[in-house]
């Protein structure tokens, strides 16, 4: 059976149009199963209708994007937290 | 010289053909996915109707293949702008399997073998306006394009036609599916161009 996803990284762009960091780098964790692991890792359908982002443990909907004209649609109810790389606030004085 | 050309307006049977507002025409079936291409065998296949009274009808595979059937020719309109126009299907108009539900519902909520979701009024289910098509092109409908059975209502934008459809929901209340959800619009006419939220 041909593979019919691209991973995560396919998220990186339109993510980037909203968000400072790279959240291909968070690790997400699957609200269906707990799994958790990289946002590069899911496995990514679309990009039309809309981007859906799956958990490569249980296939559950973990995010979907959806750029319309003039708005970005962004569901993370399938994703229970998002856990995103800082520099550590200390070094910067 | 004319300064209007023939093609401005196009030709019939290709160009002449009135396309809804935004859309082109295409020739070959593109195939969106929101997920996985799920395999159902047709041994554990079932298609049912569940009323706001939570009354169930249910239809296996023989069941299905039981009742006439039809076979409309049919415009697909795609909310990604492709249109494919005269499209060959069999499959069991709404009409036949509705004929004895009892139901007082105006929502009606399609639901697919792996969880996709896509609702609309259930009227437009209803009157030679909507099909579970279970062949394209004389030949059985393969799991890309929705095979074993997916839904038609080609009246709407092609997100609303449900691959994989397994079931509907009838309902007293409007309840958003997939992409209405996400963003695309509640109803989908590809004709008002009701594409997202707010067309």
């Amino acid at each position: 059976m041909s593979i019919d996803y691209l991973d995560g990284n396919a998220l990186a762009g339109p993510l980037g149009e909203l968000f400072a960091v790279d959240l291909t780098v968070a690790v997400g964790t699957c609200a269906g199963c707990g799994n958790s692991g990289p946002v590069a890792g899911l496995r990514v359908y679309g990009p039309a209708p809309g981007l859906v982002g799956r958990c490569a443990g249980c296939e559950e909907v973990m995010v979907r994007l959806v750029r319309t004209p003039d708005a970005v649609w962004l569901d993370l109810r399938g994703t229970l937290s998002l856990r995103i790389p800082m520099p550590d606030d200390q070094q910067g004085g | 010289m004319a300064i209007v050309s023939r093609g401005f307006f196009g030709r019939r049977g290709e160009g002449d053909v009135k396309l809804p507002p935004g859309q082109y025409l295409t020739h070959d079936f593109p195939v969106l996915s929101a997920g996985p291409t799920p395999r159902i065998g047709l041994d554990r296949w079932e298609f049912t109707i569940d009323t706001e009274l939570g009354e169930t009808h249910r239809w296996s595979w023989a069941d299905l293949m039981a009742l006439p059937s039809e076979t409309p020719t049919l415009d697909l309109h795609c909310v990604t702008k492709w249109s494919k126009l005269g499209t060959g299907w069999q499959g069991v108009s709404l009409d036949v399997l509705m004929e004895d539900v009892e139901t007082a519902a105006e929502y009606a909520l399609a639901y697919s073998y792996g969880g996709y979701t896509t609702n609309l009024p259930l009227e437009d289910l209803l009157d030679g306006k909507a099909w579970v098509a279970y062949k394209y092109d004389g030949d059985d409908l393969t799991p890309p394009h929705g095979g074993p059975a997916r839904l038609l209502v080609p009246h709407l934008y092609l997100w609303k036609s449900a691959k994989w459809v397994r079931g509907i929901r009838l309902m007293n209340e409007d309840w958003p599916g997939f992409w209405e959800t996400a963003g695309y619009h509640n109803y989908g006419d590809p004709w008002l161009e009701q594409r997202y939220q707010g067309d």
